[in-house]
């Protein structure tokens, strides 16, 4: 088990990683993918990561859902470990690909989290987070037969069905073009806004980590560290405009700056 | 392709126009000089030297199907005239199969072109091509007089099938619904339950895949007197023998099915924090369906080939391998080939069926989806 934090600090902490490290061993060595990540992510947060590929953005975000298993520090999803909340259903997870199963129907992938967690009212679930992704009409659909863009939805759709609090999202929109992808940011804004949930969201596109977040979480490779943590102060009332802001452009300036400084120019 | 000359026809549909008029002028030539030549056979030699007017009028693709079905009437007709057929017989059948490859070659044309419908006529090429097979078969071995030990006609074996239908039936029962269906099923079944284990433990699959593999390269002519010791004349030998034959297609091909989920579909499932048989059930399976089935084709006529055969080592006197065995012995050569052609059907109807309810299964895969996405 892990030693937890005063109950006063952690009240509001859904993440709480100290000192976190992983090291993958290869064939060729030992890669750091990890190496003494202090972070918290508060309840209702937006907070994106982003740094170049290699930087352990993915790495992180698999660690809080218990894919990979860290080698040092502590790591609490809502107070417990990451096994714990695994189990105890406490995350959505949404992949880089939609990973719907073809021989679904859009509303049987819904419902797939259901099914298997046993969860009843499926039919009101469906509906419900289907309407929140704008997919209705489309529940007797095969993923196959949707554009892109609809089968990320359907996915986050999927993700949001069993009502966890915390949702990680790992490049979601990294493979679609530009204009679905400020369509679907737009909309996730709003989704967010709607459901209150906590979102953890891996990105390597810094207009995207500015518009979407509440606090962006900068990271640099060669070994995988946390380089700057920056609080957004952009009103929550965010229009796709807002891009041209000043107040935008500065955010956007010093994470710039931040990948820069974690940039080496070794290789 | 479309190198389409002013007669509408490509170069290929032109040169067997040409050939198709020139054998029929050949033909109508020897024989008039013969003189014995039947008046339906004439007809046709004549209307086909009359098609080279082609090469001035356009002539309909109909025309070309008529004349194949003409010269066909014909030259059936003319079969019992002669002991040994004349030289113009050979000619206008070399006419009327070029007649046939012509309107073949013209029809899948015009379906492409969608001149006509492919749905109505699509069928009617490969239903054609058989036919013709059929029809040459008959009209060489029945006018060249080949024995009928070396290869009967279709009507010969046609007719000794209707003669013989309870005995067939009897050799169906005990090889087919028996024997087959029954090692099939238990193969397959023994098959995917193995390949299920094998995949839980790494232990089973380090012992059960090598021995699976050793008993799939025994020869099946070694294992089938054994299996007629050990499980009697009957048709349950027969069904052991299909056993070993089946089982291990069946285990190799779903064991590989279940590797065939992505990480990311598998991490989703873990992320649900699912059960094994929860993911197995769920993701696993589903995506290896293409696999199984893959193995069930395979199978059924693996089946068949195996029931027979093993009857070749000892069977009561009824099944399909012990039918085929004697009669051979007796040189009733048109039996074996009703046999044979009732294992044939057999064996493609079953794997239709088993075709059938792929597509309706794998309807998500993408080698059936294909023209629905």
């Amino acid at each position: 088990m892990t030693e937890l934090a005063p109950p006063s600090q952690d009240a509001m902490a859904v993440v709480r990683a100290q000192n976190l490290g992983l090291t993958f061993s290869t064939n060729d060595g030992d890669v750091i993918a990890l190496s003494d990540v202090n972070l918290t992510i508060n309840k209702g947060e937006f907070v994106s990561f982003i740094g170049p590929s290699g930087c352990g953005k993915t790495t992180f975000l698999r660690t809080i859902a218990d894919l990979e298993q860290p080698t040092s520090g502590t790591l609490t999803v809502n107070g417990t470990t990451p096994s714990d909340a695994r189990l105890n259903r406490a995350y959505g997870y949404v992949f880089q690909a939609p990973a719907l199963y073809p021989w679904r129907t859009i509303a049987q992938n819904v419902a797939l989290p259901l099914e298997i967690m046993g969860l009843a009212d499926k039919a009101e679930r469906i509906a419900r987070t289907l309407e929140l992704v704008n997919l209705t009409g489309f529940e007797n659909k095969y993923p196959w037969q949707l554009s892109g863009g609809m089968q990320q939805r359907a996915s986050i759709a999927r993700a949001l069905s069993f009502d966890a609090d915390l949702l990680l999202m790992d490049e979601p929109f990294g493979a679609l073009d530009e204009i679905v992808r400020d369509h679907l940011n737009s909309e996730l804004l709003k989704l967010w806004a709607r459901t209150r949930k906590t979102i953890a969201f891996v990105t390597h596109s810094i207009p995207e980590a500015v518009y979407l977040s509440t606090k962006i979480v900068v990271m640099s490779p060669r070994p995988g560290r946390v380089t700057d943590i920056i609080e957004s102060d952009l009103p929550a009332e965010r229009p796709l405009d807002i891009r041209e802001t000043p107040e935008f452009l500065r955010l956007a300036a010093r994470v710039r700056d931040g990948l820069r400084a974690g940039h080496s120019y070794e290789e | 392709m479309s190198a389409t000359t002013n007669t509408g026809l490509s170069r290929l549909q032109l040169w067997l126009a040409l050939g198709a008029g020139a054998v029929s002028v050949l033909g109508l030539a020897l024989a008039l000089v013969a003189g014995d030549a039947p008046v339906h056979l004439l007809a046709f030699l004549l209307l086909g030297t009359a098609t080279l007017l082609r090469l001035r009028l356009p002539v309909p693709l109909w025309i070309d199907g008529l004349l194949m079905l003409m010269g066909a009437i014909a030259l059936l007709l003319t079969l019992p005239l002669f002991v040994a057929e004349p030289s113009y017989f050979w000619l206008a059948l070399l006419a009327c199969w070029a007649f046939a490859w012509l309107f073949v070659e013209r029809l899948s044309q015009a379906i492409r072109t969608r001149q006509l419908s492919g749905r109505v006529f699509g069928l009617l090429i490969p239903v054609l091509f058989g036919v013709a097979l059929l029809f040459i078969w008959e009209v060489v071995t029945r006018g060249a007089n080949v024995p009928q030990v070396l290869l009967p006609a279709p009507s010969q074996i046609w007719t000794r099938l209707l003669a013989s239908v309870p005995t067939l039936v009897a050799d169906f029962q005990q090889t087919f619904l028996k024997a087959v269906l029954a090692g099939y099923a238990m193969g397959c079944g023994a098959g995917f339950i193995v390949a299920i284990l094998v995949d839980r433990s790494p232990f089973l699959k380090r012992g059960l895949l090598p021995i699976g593999n050793f008993v799939s390269a025994l020869p099946i002519i070694g294992i089938a007197p054994i299996m007629v010791m050990w499980f009697g004349f009957d048709w349950q030998s027969k069904a052991a023998v299909v056993v070993a034959m089946t089982f291990f297609p069946m285990l190799v091909n779903t064991v590989a099915g279940l590797n065939q989920a992505s990480s990311i579909e598998r991490d989703l499932m873990r992320t649900y924090a699912a059960s094994y048989s929860q993911t197995l059930l769920k993701l696993r399976l589903p995506a290896a369906a293409p696999f199984i089935f893959n193995a069930l084709k395979i199978n059924s006529t693996l089946a068949l080939i195996g029931a027979i055969v093993a009857e070749f080592f000892g069977t009561p006197i009824v099944g399909m391998g012990f039918r085929i065995s004697t009669e051979v012995g007796k040189l009733n050569i048109d039996l074996v080939w009703a046999e044979i052609a009732v294992a044939a059907v057999a064996g493609s109807a079953f794997y239709g069926v088993i075709a059938l309810i792929e597509r309706a299964v794998t309807f998500w895969h993408p080698s059936v989806r294909g023209g629905r996405a």
